[in-house]
């Protein structure tokens, strides 16, 4: 790839072909207050947040719509622009509440980060008071209209990452907002409860219904499906309490469907979550060692004729294992009835 | 304006246009004329036809000031407001017709005979202020004039 | 092929129109025709002619910009000139048609003008005082011909500059535009030939070729008329810029509140079909390229280029940043040039007549004519075009006959929501790009409002500041939400319970949202404020609560 120089705030940085001026100065380690952005979506504009100075350009570009390129000189800060940007977080501030202790977004809200950075410490403007209901007719997360920004990242995940479109913006200007087709609720909507739009969100408007930090991540891989997708489970005293998507993972890029995403710590856990094989003894199941249990098994499949056995493998195990699993199907029990959880 | 029978009479107008992307605000307007507005059935309609997300189309839908979602009177009424207008009295204009229909703009009379709606600007603003009624238009109309454009009582 | 010999067929025909051997009546049919009453009148007409056993043919015509005479009917008898009569009304038509047509009286008391000489007591047309100083170039057709029939436009030269375009290399054409010094009319002013060079330039193809007809300014109207009264100016001016430039297929951006202009529009490319103008191998020159028409559906932002081409490919009209240009990459990410329809208007004359005829009218760096949509507290509503150049004073009293009822100008209005007002102090200001926007406002597409003694300078700026704000697309913070605040803000000094320092919140928050916004609507959304902060500031002063003064005076 095509590198070359640009300065920034008077540091000279290295940037590639495809990089915004946003892009090349985080990177670097610069800061440019920014809300609409997204590593995974395309260049939007929206918030004027990350708006900068250039040499020999006319005004005040947006950092996240300008492509870097060689030679320029960027300005980050400045009177007048920490003036402009503390303006227009005024604006934002003023169609939003305040609660921040109580919002579920607290601590990890890019607002809140934005509103520090800037040093945003009193409010001059009226604020509107919204009371959208709030849609929590989804199991795992809900939609809470009254804290949106309307940067627009749902639901252009919705269409960018996941090409679903279950949300999208609806009316224009100041009556803009998050909705499915014809307002429904999501749970009746054609959203399959990804999450990915609830990760995207830089405030609490899209947040998990329940979701304590963790204290520890842990890098693995989901165990649902032959997809392999890349996670860190979150834990906390001894439980999973979170799941993420690895964005270094080849197979998934940091998205997880809505099983990754909300199904493990639920099936981890579960009371009646099978640890060890069981042996059928008098009449009731018991714990037994995988020794024991595979002899059992091999003898008893022995006793059979081919045509009488059936194997069914699973979704959960790796693409490996099944195919393993047919092998042994095909070529030891010389039988071809075996199928899979996933056609059923 | 014909009420939505059955699915064919929707067909009718989707084959007109190729199933493109852009074709998706024509057909939402030849939607709109033949039906009166653009009711849940037809914008599905028109998702299906463009292998669209039903969302998306209601999106673009409600961008738009043209696409109305309850269906409308027999007569529109649109006043303009237009600059011209605005400075020559289009205000008040509205408020007597308002007054007369006993409905706020944006409204339809319960009888469903009027629907009544402002209007950006029909550019013809030296006649100011202006009244369109279906698709005849009404110039230099006077807050004492506007009701008799209605007839009635 | 050529259109040689249609062409002569043509002058004949418009001959026969002009020294007729029967009498011609022309009636203007258009929008604010229409709204006058025209209809009925054209039905009395009909009923006359029968009535008096007339036998005389009935032309429909465009739009002269006379409006405040509307309805406006021309009658030409054999060896006569043609005589406009005014504010025709369905009653007396009858009478009027008797006397003139049969008993030779020509009715001066009813009688507005006669074309080009003064004829028994009534005046020159175009010595009174709303044509004397117009220069008609854009609208040269307009309200002469009828715009639905092509013979009428052709025998005006029509189609002439594209042939010689013809037989021009592109980089010649933009060259005579740019020499021309042709600039935007949609309101920025860029300059027409840069543009078509940069697009030219691209090696990106298909190019796309765009008519920007979206004219959602209230209170203008030049586009609307220009497309009702002449629309092969437009599409000719259409044609020579797709060849220039390479372009394949044009799409006309419309808006759907404009019927009659989209219906004529329609019948033209019908013309421009059948008579080889659109299509594969154009006049068999091997060039081809097609018009599309396609309908606004009420979204003023998509008279912003990027928004209006996100319209075209079915989304939502909400802009994104520039660069990259249209030029670039614009409609479905192709090299895309877009132009407003008054633009397009002068292109023809432009390689018809020649860059050096052009540049002779208007200033050092605004070249030509502009259109203004006259209304308003003017006693003379219309449309004009005028050199750029001429100062605001001379429109609105020379060719505006002054404001209406004797009252005192107060403002005049320029450039749409987008624009400002300038106080009676500014009527000296020439009407030229510069000098407008140095003043704080702009040129706009050119809607002009004469406000009076009795309007209120801050209701004046709400209407603006309203109308921007139900049409913001909602994308932008500054846009989006600063403009209700600005509204908030401006409500209560109208209701006489402003704060003191709030003049100063308008001011700084009026710059920053023209300062952060992401395209031209947002940009230019708190001008209206601005303005008239600037130049009436003595009115929000009044609407400061009392209270809150006599508390500060007490500090």
């Amino acid at each position: 790839m095509e590198t070359f120089k640009l300065k920034i705030d008077d540091r000279q940085i290295n940037a590639g072909g495809g990089d915004t001026v946003l892009q090349a100065a985080l990177k670097a380690g610069i800061y440019i207050p920014n809300l609409c952005y997204d590593p995974r979506l395309a260049p939007y504009g929206g918030c004027r947040m990350c708006i900068v100075e250039i040499e020999g350009t006319r005004g005040f570009p947006a950092a996240c719509t300008t492509r870097a390129s060689d030679g320029m000189v960027v300005k980050t800060y400045g009177p007048q622009l920490d003036r402009l940007r503390l303006d227009t977080l005024e604006l934002l501030l003023s169609d939003h509440p305040t609660d921040c202790l109580t919002c579920p977004g607290n601590q990890r809200c890019e607002l809140q980060k934005v509103a520090s950075f800037l040093g945003y410490n009193q409010r001059s403007l009226k604020p509107r008071k919204s009371d959208h209901p709030i849609d929590d007719s989804n199991p795992f997360f809900n939609l809470d209209r009254n804290y949106c920004v309307l940067c627009a990242r749902c639901v252009r995940t919705c269409d960018e990452v996941t090409g679903i479109n279950a949300i999208e913006l609806i009316n224009r200007g100041d009556e803009s907002r998050v909705s499915t087709f014809a307002g429904s609720r999501l749970a009746e909507s054609e959203c399959r409860s990804c999450g990915e739009c609830m990760v995207s969100c830089p405030v609490g408007a899209i947040h998990a219904k329940n979701s304590p930090v963790a204290t520890e991540e842990t890098a693995t891989i989901c165990p649902y499906c032959g997809v392999g997708c890349g996670i860190y489970l979150g834990t906390r005293q001894g439980k999973i309490v979170s799941v993420r998507g690895n964005e270094a993972s080849p197979s998934n890029r940091g998205s997880l469907c809505v099983k990754g995403r909300f199904g493990i710590n639920e099936f981890v856990h579960h009371s009646e979550r099978l640890k060890s094989p069981r042996v059928k003894k008098e009449g009731g199941f018991e714990s037994a060692e995988w020794e024991e249990a595979l002899r059992i098994a091999g003898d008893k499949l022995s006793g059979y004729k081919p045509e009488e056995v059936a194997v069914i493998a699973s979704a959960k195990a790796t693409n490996e294992d099944n195919y393993v699993l047919q092998k042994f199907t095909r070529a030891v029990l010389g039988t071809n009835n075996i199928d899979h959880c996933a056609r059923l | 304006m014909e009420r939505i029978l059955d699915k064919s009479s929707i067909d009718e107008v989707l084959k007109v246009y190729p199933a493109r992307r852009d074709s998706l605000v024509r057909l939402l307007q030849a939607m709109q004329s033949k039906f009166g507005y653009l009711s849940e059935e037809v914008m599905l309609a028109v998702a299906d036809y463009l292998n669209l997300s039903p969302s998306s189309v209601y999106s673009v839908a409600t961008f738009y000031a043209q696409f109305k979602f309850k269906p409308a009177g027999r007569h529109c009424i649109k006043v303009c407001y237009g600059t011209a207008c605005h400075v020559k009295g289009a205000g008040k204009v509205l408020t007597e017709l308002e007054r007369k229909l006993g409905i706020k703009k944006g409204e339809t009379t319960p009888d469903r005979e009027y629907t009544l709606e402002t209007e950006a600007c029909f550019g013809s603003c030296a006649l100011a202020p202006l009244v369109m009624i279906d698709s005849e238009f009404y110039g230099r109309v006077t807050p004492d004039s506007a009701p008799d454009l209605i007839g009635g009582d | 092929m050529g259109l040689n010999s249609l062409r002569k067929e043509s002058i004949h025909e418009w001959n026969e129109v002009l020294n007729p051997s029967r009498p011609q009546i022309f009636v203007g049919m258009s929008t604010c025709g229409e709204a006058s009453g025209v209809v009925a009148v054209n039905k009395a007409i009909q009923d006359g002619l029968e009535e008096h056993g007339i036998d005389a043919v009935v032309n429909k015509t465009g739009c002269l910009g006379i409006c405040y005479c509307e309805p406006l009917v021309d009658i030409i008898k054999p060896g006569k000139p043609r005589i406009s009569y005014r504010s025709v009304e369905k009653t007396n038509v009858s009478g009027l048609l008797k006397d003139y047509i049969l008993d030779d009286n020509p009715r001066p008391d009813l009688a507005l003008g006669a074309w080009g000489q003064e004829f028994k007591g009534i005046p020159d047309l175009f010595e009174l005082d709303f044509m004397k100083f117009q220069v008609r170039i854009a609208l040269r057709n307009a309200g002469v011909i009828n715009p639905e029939n092509f013979s009428h436009y052709l025998a005006r030269g029509g189609y002439q500059g594209f042939e010689k375009a013809l037989d021009m290399d592109p980089e010649e054409i933009i060259a005579e535009i740019e020499k021309a010094g042709l600039r935007g009319r949609g309101g920025a002013g860029f300059p027409t030939g840069m543009k078509w060079k940069l697009c030219r330039k691209s090696r990106n193809f298909p190019k796309y070729l765009i008519c920007n007809a979206d004219e959602g300014d209230p209170g203008a109207f030049m586009d609307r008329s220009l497309l009702e009264s002449d629309p092969h100016s437009v599409l000719e001016g259409m044609l020579i810029g797709a060849y220039a430039i390479g372009c394949s297929r044009g799409f006309i951006y419309i808006r759907a509140e404009y019927p009659l202009a989209i219906k004529r529009l329609k019948i033209a490319l019908e013309h421009m079909k059948r008579h080889h103008l659109l299509g594969e191998n154009i006049l068999g020159s091997g060039f081809s390229f097609d018009i599309e028409i396609r309908e606004g559906a009420g979204a003023f932002v998509c008279g912003e280029e990027t928004a209006l081409m996100k319209s075209i490919e079915g989304q939502r009209g909400t802009p994104y940043s520039r660069p990259p240009f249209p030029a670039q990459a614009g409609l479905w990410g192709k090299p895309t040039n877009i132009n407003n329809v008054e633009t397009w208007a002068n292109v023809p004359v432009i390689l018809e007549k020649g860059a050096g005829w052009f540049n002779r009218h208007g200033t050092e760096k605004s070249k030509g004519t502009k259109t203004f949509a006259l209304a308003g507290k003017v006693n003379n509503t219309g449309l004009i075009e005028v050199p750029m150049g001429m100062t605001l004073e001379k429109i609105v009293y020379a060719i505006g006959g002054g404001v209406c009822d004797g009252k005192e100008l107060k403002a005049v209005q320029t450039g749409g929501p987008a624009g400002g007002c300038l106080p009676l102090a500014k009527l000296g200001l020439t009407v030229d790009y510069e000098s407008l926007a140095e003043a704080g406002s702009i040129m706009g597409s050119g809607g002009m409002i004469v406000l009076d003694e009795d309007d209120s300078m801050l209701e004046t700026a709400r209407y603006f500041l309203a109308f921007i704000q139900e049409e913001s697309c909602g994308k932008c913070v500054p846009c989006r939400t600063g403009t209700r605040q600005m509204l908030a803000i401006l409500d209560t000094f109208i209701k006489g319970r402003g704060k003191p320092q709030d003049i100063e919140t308008l001011l700084s928050l009026g710059d920053s949202i023209k300062k952060t916004s992401l395209c031209g609507l947002g940009q230019a959304a708190p001008n209206p404020v601005l303005t008239t902060i600037n130049y009436f500031r003595g009115e929000y002063e009044k609407g400061i609560n009392p209270k809150l003064l006599r508390a500060k005076a007490h500090q």
